[in-house]
């Protein structure tokens, strides 16, 4: 079984879970005590992966300290649907997202650090960037809105939206406000609406849709 | 804003096993002050004018008082009781007051929509009647015969269980929870929320706790505390009016909210009103 160092309140292990639980696949779950231990940066992590972060995914021979290469790792194993299919646009427009998610982190991931676990950073400047990035995204979701896509890179949901939605969901841990992105939010709701999503402490799942209301005839 | 009484009071300041002598930076009631350990491995606080501030080391953390505490910081007895494992689950800061966060942590009837499948679960969603008094001798908040069906009510628990509780609040912003303790049925679990308020609308937060858990391993135990405050996070950020209302005003306590209501009316009779709304609006 593949083995991934994980910890619960990390977005970016929870696109390995997410994707994992979306495909079916079963994981290993080693818990790191990121908070308050710092155990990423002992010595047993850093000898796995030196940029001392997490997560990282072990299957075999196999070591992969990176969250989109285990995202495509995933997919191109258990559900291929959820890779670029052959369409050039398709496949570039993947990546390019794959990519971007790395702002995401960067910006979004680095608020969300300073503002809810103490880390350092200038907080007006992450998340000034953290906000250009989500415009950024609002203007993709709208220009494939425009095509009759529902998604970044397709009409079906892709690696690529994986690896973007956690710190676009959880963008106000760090004091950044999604009210303002419809698209945003709708896909949000189009991902958590997916057959096997699971949540992570602060996305919360979608409340059962409740029977349609009553309404009486006549009534005001 | 002056302080009032609650300057007088013992607050979470920092993790005694993680000082160093750099110190850490931080805040009390708007007062920036410093947390180190001193020549000598002990704690030391200090505040923006280099005064010496009073400390205590006890539960894990390092407590001090911008006034002059007339009381010693309060007793958990459970703390030196041989077999329990002390579990210092880590700093988290919240946008909200340091007594709503205490607030939210005295609430049983959010658990099956917030800690779904954890904590509660629905339609399990009924708090049943509970007792809750003003304890004068040591000056607490108690409830106590408070039971709540929780599908996962500890890591150590193996599935459903009705859980039993007692709440107490043993400072303006320190409160502990007794529960149920899944392998040792004759003992009480006890876990807490120390709460640093930073300022009016923005606090520390530092959970501890001590258990009778002797197999799960102890980062399991923090991220399944670090879970549950997480889940609770979002929402405290995003309650409304910030500051916590002490007068009756727009909202209407049920029956279930009865803790809150005591913790409410011990609040103002003792004028601890940082991080209060005093009129309602």
């Amino acid at each position: 079984m593949m083995k991934l160092y994980d910890y619960i309140l990390s977005p970016s292990c929870y696109k390995v879970r997410l994707m994992a639980a979306l495909t079916g696949v079963k994981l290993d779950l080693r818990a790191v005590d990121f908070h308050p231990g710092l155990e990423h940066r002992g010595p047993e992590l850093l000898a796995l992966n030196p940029a001392g972060s997490i997560p990282i995914l072990e299957d075999g021979d196999l070591l992969l300290t990176e969250s989109s290469a285990m995202l495509v790792y995933l997919a191109a194993k258990a559900a291929p649907g959820w890779l670029a299919g052959s369409d050039a646009e398709e496949a570039a427009r993947v990546q390019q997202w794959l990519s971007f998610s790395g702002r995401l982190t960067a910006s979004l991931g680095g608020a969300r650090l300073h503002e809810m676990l103490l880390r350092p950073g200038d907080i007006g400047v992450l998340q000034s960037q953290g906000i250009a990035a989500l415009r950024e995204l609002e203007l993709g979701l709208v220009e494939q809105a425009e095509r009759g896509k529902r998604f970044l890179a397709a009409d079906r949901p892709t690696v690529a939206d994986i690896a973007c939605f956690p710190y676009v969901a959880l963008a106000p841990d760090g004091g950044v406000s999604l009210d303002p992105y419809p698209a945003i939010r709708l896909w949000s709701r189009a991902l958590r609406s997916l057959k096997g999503f699971i949540e992570m402490p602060g996305i919360h799942r979608l409340h059962e849709l409740k029977p349609e209301p009553q309404l009486e005839a006549g009534g005001a | 804003m002056t302080v009032g009484p609650m300057l007088d009071e013992w607050y979470p300041v920092g993790i005694f096993g993680q000082l160093d002598e750099a110190g850490r930076k931080t805040m009390l009631m708007d007062e920036p002050i410093v947390v180190a350990r001193d020549g000598n491995g002990d704690a030391k606080v200090t505040d923006s004018s280099g005064r010496i501030l009073p400390v205590r080391v006890r539960y894990g953390h390092v407590w001090t008082s911008l006034g002059e505490p007339k009381k010693e910081l309060f007793a958990i007895p459970e703390a030196d009781q041989p077999g329990r494992r002390f579990v210092d689950v880590g700093v988290v800061r919240v946008r909200c007051s340091p007594l709503r966060a205490v607030e939210n942590f005295l609430d049983i009837a959010h658990f099956p929509f917030v800690h779904t499948d954890i904590l509660g679960a629905e339609p399990h969603t009924e708090v049943q009647a509970y007792k809750v008094e003003i304890r004068e001798d040591v000056d607490e908040v108690w409830a106590t015969q408070v039971q709540f069906y929780q599908p996962q009510a500890a890591k150590s628990a193996s599935g459903g269980i009705t859980t039993q509780y007692m709440y107490r609040v043993a400072g303006p912003t320190s409160t502990v929870l007794y529960k149920t303790c899944p392998p040792r049925p004759s003992e009480w679990d006890v876990i807490t929320l120390f709460v640093q308020p930073l300022a009016e609308d923005l606090c520390d937060v530092w959970p501890w706790m001590a258990l009778f858990d002797d197999d799960t391993p102890m980062t399991d135990l923090i991220h399944f505390q670090q879970t549950i405050f997480l889940q609770d996070r979002s929402i405290l950020e995003n309650q409304v009016p910030r500051l916590l209302p002490l007068d009756p005003g727009m909202e209407m306590p049920t029956r279930a909210d009865l803790t809150s209501v005591a913790y409410r009316r011990w609040l103002k009779r003792h004028n601890y009103t940082y991080g209060a709304q005093l009129v309602a609006q």
